[in-house]
């Protein structure tokens, strides 16, 4: 059986491509301006890749903010069912995932089956989302790929007033002015936003296996101010962006749980 | 940086009124330090003399000083001559040369009092950085408020954005906002940051930049409106703060609300917070004089 995933989110598109409940090929690309045009490309990408057609695969599942925007799909699913699918395939004793992405934060538990069993969403705030990093290593100059890095070598925890991004912006200016070394100021921005995401969290609860996806789980430095806000080690899986397109892939196919 | 022009740059203004001479007369001042603007308010006997309204640098202490001698400039008045002086807005504690610190809600409502009439009885204070109602009774004291500080979206800062994200001078925005053919439909993201994504997104479309101003200033009015909602609205009623001179929020707020929004006086609105200041330090110089 071959079914696909297609998760459109706020920045960018990703699908995945299962056969037999194993990843045959995976694809992201930027959603621009033109969405539909971008997920066609990302879709046309995943099926050569994996050398098929689009006759080929069985079902299709689309998920994301813009879910209804792709090309194709037999059906929609929630970001969430999706999410809690794909985390309890990659680690099978995750009851709890957080899911931060570009636009969005997510908090949510389920069961053994990969079951919702309860969540909470932020959608309206970019202050627990990818973008207020975003702003933040652009407002240091730093690029975001080094931000993270770079929130490792703090020497010291400097607490940051503002939550609103907007407002962050200026923050960081007067920590500017005020000689404050960028590591240190990159762990205050990570150190906010964990705040802001585990608040989100608590707010449903979480048990010990915590798995965080999303974008922003490719950031070592929001990992590590995680841990510490919760006082564990989240599991980051390999390629954490692609769990949603993977959950969605999984639940074409049916999947509950087991292997 | 390249020398990119400073769209939200909004203009400082300074004021003397030419019908009073302050010598002899018991000079109070008032200085709020907010988080975008400082102002600073002198009274001569209780009279307004002269003010300042200025953009807050990055230091509060540095800032209060700049205020209070751009207001006495040309006057002839020196610190000395200053009888008492109040603190207020957020880095009230950080004005080195005032006796005391008042927070800006109470200050807020006594300037409003003092710029509106005693008929005033709701002054929204929309400022750079956050955005209170206050509820007043008719000597201008505080009977109930409410605030965002948390979030930019509603605020000053929030327009600054959008000006530059246009490239429209922050003083044109009301004007332009109401050049267009139809009323649209108002930016639906609340937060800034997503509001300026599908503002880009707008202009890629097509829209004309005043159409993508009248849905931003459109979308503040209504955010406003939620905070106005949840304490309610007790007529008059009065705007202070930067905003109060955005035609573009103040009109659609005005229909929103379906209430007469009172007209700016001759003041410029920003100063209500620092002429609370000033008349609390006339009261307190008073009562001091009286023990």
């Amino acid at each position: 059986m071959i079914t696909m995933g297609i998760d459109i989110g706020a920045k960018n598109i990703k699908v995945v491509i299962l056969k037999d409940n194993k990843i045959i090929s995976k694809s992201n690309v930027l959603a621009g301006f033109e969405v539909e045009k971008s997920a066609q490309e990302a879709i046309n990408k995943a099926l050569k890749d994996a050398g098929i057609k689009k006759e080929d695969l069985d079902k299709v599942i689309s998920t994301g903010t813009g879910e209804k925007l792709a090309p194709f799909y037999n059906e929609t699913k929630s970001v969430v069912g999706c999410d809690s699918l794909g985390a309890v395939f990659l680690h099978p004793a995750a009851r709890s995932v957080i899911d931060v992405g570009a636009e969005e934060g997510r908090g949510m538990r389920c069961d053994e089956t990969g079951r919702v069993l309860d969540f909470e969403v932020n959608e309206k705030c970019a202050a627990g989302a990818g973008a207020f990093t975003e702003a933040m290593s652009r407002a240091l100059e730093v690029p975001l790929e080094e931000f993270g890095p770079l929130s490792l070598k703090a020497t010291e925890e400097i607490p940051m007033n503002a939550q609103c991004t907007v407002f962050a912006e200026s923050e960081v200016v007067t920590m500017v002015h005020n000689k404050v070394s960028k590591a240190n100021m990159a762990r205050a921005v990570h150190d906010a936003m964990a705040s802001r995401i585990s608040s989100m969290i608590r707010k449903i609860g979480f048990d010990k296996d915590v798995v965080l996806i999303g974008g922003v789980a490719k950031n070592v430095g929001f990992i590590d101010s995680l841990n510490k806000d919760l006082g564990l080690k989240v599991v980051v899986p390999k390629d954490p962006e692609y769990v949603g397109a993977l959950g969605a892939a999984l639940a074409a196919a049916g999947w509950k749980g087991g292997k | 940086m390249p020398d990119k022009p400073e769209f939200w740059r909004w203009t400082e203004s300074r004021w003397t009124n030419p019908d009073i001479d302050w010598k002899g007369k018991v000079i109070t001042a008032g200085v709020d330090v907010g988080s975008v603007s400082s102002q600073a308010v002198i009274l001569a006997n209780g009279k307004l003399y002269a003010y300042s309204n200025m953009r807050t640098g990055s230091d509060s202490p540095d800032s209060a000083m700049k205020a209070i001698n751009w207001a006495m400039e040309k006057t002839g008045l020196k610190l000395n001559d200053i009888a008492y002086t109040v603190g207020t807005g957020y880095g009230r504690v950080n004005v080195p040369f005032s006796q005391r610190a008042i927070t800006e809600i109470a200050c807020h409502a006594r300037g409003g009092n003092f710029m509106y009439g005693p008929s005033v009885r709701t002054i929204l204070d929309m400022g750079g950085q956050d955005c209170k109602a206050i509820h007043c009774d008719e000597r201008g004291k505080v009977t109930n408020f409410l605030m965002n500080d948390k979030c930019a979206a509603g605020t000053g800062r929030g327009m600054e954005v959008f000006a530059d994200l246009l490239g429209v001078s922050i003083n044109d925005v009301g004007d332009l906002s109401f050049d267009i053919d139809t009323e649209p439909q108002p930016v639906s993201s609340t937060c800034v940051v997503y509001a300026k994504t599908e503002a880009t997104g707008l202009l890629r479309e097509g829209w004309p930049k005043n159409k993508v101003l009248a849905a931003y200033c459109s979308a503040m009015a209504h955010r406003i409106m939620t905070l106005l909602e949840r304490i309610g609205i007790e007529e008059d009623f009065a705007i202070t703060g930067g905003i109060a001179k955005n035609k573009g929020v103040v009109k659609r707020l005005e229909k929103e609300v379906g209430i007469k929004i009172m007209e700016t006086s001759k003041y410029d609105p920003q100063i209500a917070g620092a002429i609370g200041g000033a008349l609390f330090a006339k009261a307190l110089y008073d009562k001091g004089k009286r023990k």
